[in-house]
Parts: C-alpha cells; structure tokens; sequence
C-alpha cells in the first residue's frame, strides 16, 4: 500500500532522512515512534506530498506520487496540530472538507460520538484545543480511505473521547486499513499498535510487532524497550 | 481552485480587515467628494491615494494572510488537491476581496455623488482599473515574499522594504541617474524605467488620462509615440498584466517545491 | 445753406437713380460671367449671381464700389489660378458666396479675396473651401468681415497660407468667422485699432490668431482650439483679450498664447484648458491677467526672462500639472489673490482667504526644465516629497515668488 524507497530529505544542512526503505503491505496500525526530531513527521509529510524530498521513490497503492494530488484520496491524515480558519464555524468546515473531498454521511455519527452538536455553530476560534481535536478527529475519520495516517491523535482528548478514538482506530483497523499513528504516549502506542517502526536519525531503526522489540532490546515491557533503544544509541 | 478561492474569499469577506479596508476608501470617498465639492480635484487626490496606499495594503494583507492562514493551508494540503490550486486559489481570494472592497468603497459615494452624469467617469474608472491591477500585482508579489521566508517578522520585513522601494526609493534613484546621465538621449531608457516598475507603471496610465498636455511639451519621437498615441496605453496595460502574470507564475513555481 | 442741402439731396438722388442690379447666371441674363458684369458696371451698382458653378478667376475689381451677393448655392471655382477676387476699390460688399480651390504658389499669396487700399468694405457669408489664403486685406481700412467660413487642406506650413490675414489695416471688425485647416487663423501684421470678436479658429497648422508687430487691438469671445501653437501676440502694444477659450493646444511647441515682447496688454475671463502651456510669457511687461481661469494645461503659466511688472490677481488655477514654471528674477512681478487648487493652507479667520501663502512653483518644474525625460516622474510620491520639502525650505525657487492671499473658493465672473 505504502511503499518507500531510499528517501532522503535535508532541511537546510540537516539531514532529517537518511535513506528511508519502508514497505507496508498490509492492514494494521503502525505506530512511528522515534526521539524528538527523528523524522517521523517528516516520513508522515513525504507520504502525504508536503514534504518533497531530495532523492528516493514513494509508491502510495502503486503510483508515484510526485507530481500527483489525485492519491490523496486514500489517506485521511490527522495532522498534529489542529488550527482552522477562526472565523469559520465547525459546521462550515465540515461542509467545506466534504465540498472539497467528496460526499460522506458519517460525519453525522461522528459528531454524535464525541458529542459535538452544541458547537456546530461555534466559530473555531472560540473553541478549546480538545474541542478542536475532536473536530479533527470528525475531518479525519468521516472519509473511508484505505490509509489512515494521525499525527499526535490524543493530544487534549478527554478520557472519554480517548476511549471513542481507540473504539474508531480499532474499527477502521478491522475494515483492513492501514493506519499510521505517531504518539508520545507510549501506553496508548502498546494498547492500539500491531508493529513499530522506530526511527533514529533519519533510518529505520526497527520494524516489527512489539513482542519483536521487548526481544530483541531484552526488555520486559514496551516503555523500558524504548528507553533501551534510546540510552543505548545516545550513550 | 475554484473552491479554495470561494472558502478564501468568504473567509476574508468576514475578516474586520476587509470592512476596516472597505470603511476606509467609503470614508475618503466621502471626504473627497462631500467635504471638497469638486470631482476633478478628489479623483486627482484619489490617484495618489491610490498609487501609494493600493499596494501597501495589497503587500500587508498578501503576507498577513498567508502566515496567519498557515495551518489552513496545510490542512488543505493533506486533501486531494493540486497545490497550485490551493495557492493560486488563496492568492486570488485574497486579491479579489481586496479589490470589491476598493471598488464597492469608492463606488458607492462617487455613485451617491452623481458620477455617471460626470464625465469624470472615465478618469474614475481607470483609477479603479489599475488600483485592481495594484492589487493583483502587490498581493502577488507578497506571496512571493512569503513563500520564500518561513519566518514571518522577516516575511514582513522584506515586504515593507520592497513597498517602500518600489514606492519611493526607485523613483529617487531613477530620478538620480535621468539627471546624471541628462547629456545623453533619455526617453527611451526613461520609458524602459517606468515599465519596470508597477507604481511608476500605473501612474503612466493615469498620468496618460490627467496630465497628457504636459506629458506632449516634449520633443523625444519616443516619448510623442508613446503618450501621443494609444501605444502608450496598451503598452502600459500589456506590461502591467505581465507585472500579474510574473509573480503568479512564480507562486505556482514555487510553491511545488516547497516542504510544510 | 439751402442751395447746398438742394444740391446734397440732388446728389443722392442722382446716386440712387443712377444705382443698378447687374445679375449673373448662366443662362437667361444680362450676364453669364462675374467679370462681364463687374466689367460693365459702374460704381455704386449691385451686381446679383444667380446660384450655379462659375469657373472663373482673378476677378478685378478697380477704383469702383460695388455690393456683391450672390444667391445660395453660388459657386465660384477658381481651378487653381490666381486669386478669387482681387479689389483695391472703396465701399466694397462681398456676399454670400462660395469660393473654392485657390491656387497653391511658393511665391504669390493668392486668396479667395484680395482687398488693397480698400476702405469701408463688408466681406460676409463667404465660404473658402481648399483656400490657400482666404482673405488677404493689404492697407486698408473700416472694414468688416464677418460670419465667413474658410478651410485649407494644405497639409504642411510651407503649402498653406492664413485664413485672413491683415498687413497695414486699421479698424478692421472680424466676426463670427470660422476657419480651421490653414496656416494662421487670423494674422494681423501691422495691424491696429482691429476688433475680433467671436471667432471660431481650430486645427490651424500655426497660431490661430497671430499679432505682429499691432497695436491697440481687442479680441474677445472667440474660441481657438487644437492649433498647432494656440495665439501668438508679438512685438505688440495694448492688446486687450477678453473672454476668449484656448483649448487644446497641444505639443512641444504648444500654448494658449504665446506672449512675446508685449507690453500693456490685458487679459481677462480668459479660459485655459488641456494645453501643454497655458501662457507663454517672453519679454512682457506690464500686463494684468484678471480673472481668467487655467484649468488642466501641463504648464499654467511659464514665464521666461525679461518679464517686468506683470501682475496675476483673482485667476483660477485648476489641476494643472504644473502652476507656474519661473526663469530669472521675479522683476516685480505679482501674484496675489489667485485660488490655487493645489492650495492646502487653511482659513482659521474665515475672510476667504488662506493663513498661509502659497508657492506655486515647485523644485520638480526645475528639474523638468533641465532633465525633461523626468516629467516621466511627474505625481510620483519621491517628487511630491522633494517638491514639500522645497516648500518647507526654498532653495531653489525664487523665495518671494509667492501669492501672499490665496484664495479658498474658485473666483467666478
């Protein structure tokens, strides 16, 4: 579905991706994990066409898509940090993203879930970072695309709205979607994910499901793991 | 595009900027014309309003919007959309809804004035047809700018600073080296100079409606082709949709190769 | 006493007895040509041309007065050779008639009508089509010339003449004429106590109205528009122009008037509009411009050297690209009680009149005269800068060329 060959960007002299190989065939939720400035938003920006990157290939369900916007249709894409138009209301954005995307009806459960209805008419600006992660999270999911990619998902949810986005994540994940999620919350990446890929400067570090990690970093869980990998690669 | 533009367009249109922007030209309309009584006079006053303050607020409003619309934008980026689309879109928003607010703000008192029953109407509406050509060129322009600095302090620096050239210190210079060289032939380099300049340009225009005696005491061929036939004017216009064209070309140049 | 009035009344009677209408047509009359009849006539006659094209030339008209009409739709065509009339007679009328194609010639002035020494003449309702001259009046006097159209085709100086032209006449009335297309509208060479009121002079490839070297002369009500150079007034004394518009005289060489070596001379409820140089003053003294109005000319006024003791009071100068444009000293020359539109004092005492005078020459005129390729700079914000600076602090125009009362309201008549 995802597939990324030998990708390399730099942002000014720093070199942010290193030769990224990255293959993702099947469905699943991949969580990216990896320290601060790894790259993993990067990775995310590449695949979604923001990021253009200097050298390498990437295949989103077989076409390239440099060049291309027409792919984008198969990704919904939580972007980390939500902030609209403040002068529009959340009713008109949601209209606006279907005008643009094309037509849904589950935006209307959606909103139902996380209890939107009282803000529809709010104007953007007015609204809390959770309120607005929520509206983002009503953008992200109302589309059905085969690839889901959420950057930072949980930021300001309540515990309430936090359990609706893992019944949603899990959901999508049993349509056989594939979704990508970056999170620091590392609790929240053990309970949803099927495999990490973590990244160190600019390369795939490791690829595979976290029974895999604990192994091969001898750790009993999956905090610990991670901590292992990063002690021992700034030591 | 289309759709990115109507969703800019409308954004703006509910911005207190545009109505502040639109009060304005609605206010100095008014004063000009209830205040001095005399329709000559304010659409002379008008012209130098409208050569200085156009692209100002053209070049303001062009970087403004596009930092403060950052996030949209990237949000828009993530959707199946062709990122020309969604720059040129936002740039015509934001140059369309500037210029209804210059017309719609000096129409309405010129109308209320009587101005069709004028025959001032022709000089007026050349006013507005190059303070629309203002606006497309400077709102351009600043996207430029803006795309090319991430920083927005620097962003707006730049965009003063290229206001400021293009409105004052070109002129000084031009003027500087026309006197220096003054032994020499000057009327085409003099003519060449102005079309490089989208201000000086635009003055040409209305300088051809409201001074051309003076612009005829002059014995250069060139210059009596150019003010003395409809040369002048086509050439002015020609060169002012090249000075649009440009920076929109380089927008959508640019913004391909841009990371977000 | 009685004997003498018998004899004066027997004397006109005689006259009118002996008066006779001499008529011309082609057919059916006394006379089928003009010269025939003018030939056979005796002065005091009328001589009537029926309507119909007459293809003659050179009519002379010596030492015998004789009224001349002819019906509508009269034609004279001179087929290109010599002159239409030629007269040196007193008591002359010309009417109603048209001629057309004079003779083009690089050494005679051939005319439609030519008046030597001729005294209390009435030349009116003649149409001069494709004229070289139109009507040349050499040393004559009393005369009027009045409500005649006339029109060249000439399409350089050189192969073109003027459409009346005075040398050595005095009190010449020319009225309600129109002529355009020719070299000069109306010339005065020599010419003195002349009216010339309510002309109508346009696309004329030199002035349309020229003085040389006349004096106590008055022209007003006439309009003169799109003239190669507007109205020339040279070498002339007590000239008095009244009510006269000057439109649209444009080009490098182009005025409203072109004023040089006048003294004495009045102008008043003069309107300027759209041309490159309203006035152009060289070498005047002692001239009042009262009341006239400059509205849009690339130059109101420009003044050049020599100019002593004129005096601008009560003018309207509107949006002019520039006011006034200055060489030399002031020579005790005054402004002073003008609106300026370009005026931005203030009236805080409300008398009318603003607190704060006004210079109405500006640093950018300099530059224009020395530079003139920068009028491409003309309205830019860098020249409005430097021209408020001057303002501020004079340092190159004359510090007391200045209207000390401006007024606030446009002056009307």
């Amino acid at each position: 579905m995802v597939e990324i060959i030998d990708l390399y960007k730099k942002f000014d002299k720093n070199n942010v991706l290193n030769g990224i190989n990255l293959s993702i065939k099947e469905g699943g939720i991949f969580a990216v994990l990896g320290p601060n400035g790894s790259g993993k938003t990067t990775i995310i920006k590449t695949i979604l066409g923001m990021v253009i990157p200097d050298r390498g290939t990437l295949k989103v369900f077989n076409t390239n898509i440099k060049n291309n916007s027409a792919y984008r249709h198969e990704i919904d894409y939580l972007p980390q940090i939500a902030n609209f138009p403040s002068n529009l209301k959340v009713s008109e954005l949601i209209k606006m993203i279907k005008d643009l995307r094309g037509k849904t009806d589950e935006d209307q459960n959606l909103i139902s879930k996380f209890k939107l209805e009282p803000f529809l008419n709010k104007k953007l600006g007015t609204l809390s970072g959770g309120t607005k992660q929520k509206v983002n999270i009503v953008l992200t999911f109302m589309f059905n695309s085969p690839i889901i990619i959420l950057d930072e998902p949980t930021t300001g949810l309540d515990p309430i709205s936090l359990i609706r986005l893992k019944e949603l994540i899990e959901v999508e994940k049993n349509k056989g979607k594939t979704i990508l999620i970056t999170s620091h919350i590392m609790s929240f990446v053990e309970e949803v994910a099927d495999k990490i890929v973590f990244i160190l400067e600019g390369k795939i570090y490791f690829k595979g499901s976290i029974d895999e990690l604990k192994a091969k970093t001898k750790q009993q869980d999956f905090e610990h793991a991670i901590a292992n990998i990063l002690t021992k690669n700034h030591a | 595009m289309l759709k990115i533009l109507k969703y800019s367009f409308f954004d703006l249109m509910r911005s207190s900027w545009s109505y502040v922007y639109f009060a304005f030209y609605l206010l100095l309309g008014i004063v000009l014309l209830f205040l001095n009584n005399d329709l000559s006079k304010a659409v002379i006053t008008l012209m130098n309003v409208i050569i200085v303050l156009v692209p100002l607020i053209g070049t303001i409003f062009g970087v403004m919007y596009y930092y403060n619309s950052k996030e949209f934008t990237e949000l828009l980026l993530a959707q199946p959309l062709k990122r020309s689309s969604i720059f040129l879109g936002q740039f015509l928003g934001v140059a369309i809804s500037l210029s209804m607010s210059l017309i719609i703000g000096l129409g309405i008192p010129f109308m209320a004035y009587g101005l069709f029953k004028s025959n001032a109407i022709w000089d007026f509406s050349l006013l507005l047809v190059v303070g629309v050509f203002l606006t497309f060129i400077f709102s351009a322009l600043a996207f430029n700018i803006a795309l090319s600095n991430e920083n927005k302090i620097k962003g707006f620096g730049y965009a003063i600073l290229m206001w400021l050239f293009l409105a004052i210190i070109y002129d000084g210079l031009f003027l500087m080296s026309l006197i220096l060289f003054e032994d020499y032939p000057l009327d085409k380099v003099s003519l060449i100079g102005t079309m490089l300049n989208p201000i000086d340009l635009s003055r040409t225009l209305i300088l051809l409606k409201l001074d051309i005696s003076a612009l005829l005491g002059y014995t250069g061929a060139v210059f009596k082709q150019f003010f003395g036939t409809s040369f002048g004017l086509i050439t002015s216009f020609i060169m002012l949709t090249v000075w649009v064209v440009l920076p929109i070309f380089r927008i959508v140049f640019k913004s391909k190769k841009k990371d977000f | 006493m009685k004997i003498q009035l018998g004899i004066l009344l027997l004397l006109i009677s005689t006259c009118f007895a002996s008066a006779q209408t001499l008529t011309v047509c082609k057919a059916d009359c006394d006379y089928k040509t003009i010269q025939g009849a003018i030939d056979s006539s005796q002065s005091g006659d009328r001589i009537f041309i029926k309507k119909g094209l007459y293809k003659e030339s050179n009519l002379i008209i010596y030492k015998k007065s004789l009224h001349i009409t002819g019906e509508e739709g009269t034609i004279i065509d001179t087929q290109q050779n010599g002159y239409g009339f030629s007269v040196e007679a007193t008591d002359i009328i010309i009417k109603n008639l048209t001629i057309k194609n004079i003779e083009v010639s690089y050494t005679k002035e051939y005319a439609a009508v030519l008046l030597f020494k001729s005294y209390d003449f009435l030349i009116e309702n003649i149409t001069v089509e494709n004229a070289f001259f139109g009507f040349l009046i050499q040393k004559s006097k009393d005369g009027i010339i009045h409500n005649n159209t006339i029109s060249g085709e000439g399409l350089a100086e050189a192969d073109s003449g003027n459409a009346i032209h005075l040398w050595h006449c005095e009190h010449i009335k020319i009225t309600n004429n129109d002529v355009r297309r020719m070299r000069d509208g109306i010339y005065l060479e020599f010419g003195s106590n002349s009216y010339i009121s309510n002309n109508y002079s346009t696309e004329n490839m030199r002035y349309g109205l020229h003085f040389m070297f006349s004096n106590d002369n008055t022209y007003e009500n006439n309009t003169f528009k799109a003239n190669g150079a507007g109205v020339a007034v040279m070498f002339s004394k007590k000239i008095k122009m009244y009510n006269n518009i000057f439109k649209k005289n444009w080009g490098t060489a182009s005025y409203g008037i072109l004023l040089k070596e006048i003294n004495d001379a009045e102008l008043k409820h003069n309107i300027f509009e759209d041309n490159t140089i309203g006035i152009n003053a060289d070498g005047t003294n002692r001239i009042t411009y009262i009341e006239n109005t400059f509205k849009n000319n690339g130059y109101a006024i420009k003044v050049h050297g020599a100019c002593y003791d004129n005096i601008y009071s009560k003018n309207n100068f509107l949006y002019n690209s520039f006011d006034l444009s200055y060489s030399g000293n002031l020579n005790s020359n005054k402004f002073e009680n003008n609106y300026w539109s370009n005026y931005t004092g203030y009236d805080l005492d409300k008398d009318g009149i603003g607190d704060i005078p006004y210079r109405p020459v500006k640093l950018f005129s300099y530059l224009v005269n020395r530079t003139p390729e920068s009028i491409v700079l003309l309205r830019s914000l860098f020249i409005d800068i430097i021209d408020f600076s001057e303002k501020v602090s004079p340092v190159f125009t004359p510090e007391n060329l200045i209207d000390n009362q401006p007024l606030m309201t446009q002056v009307t008549w």
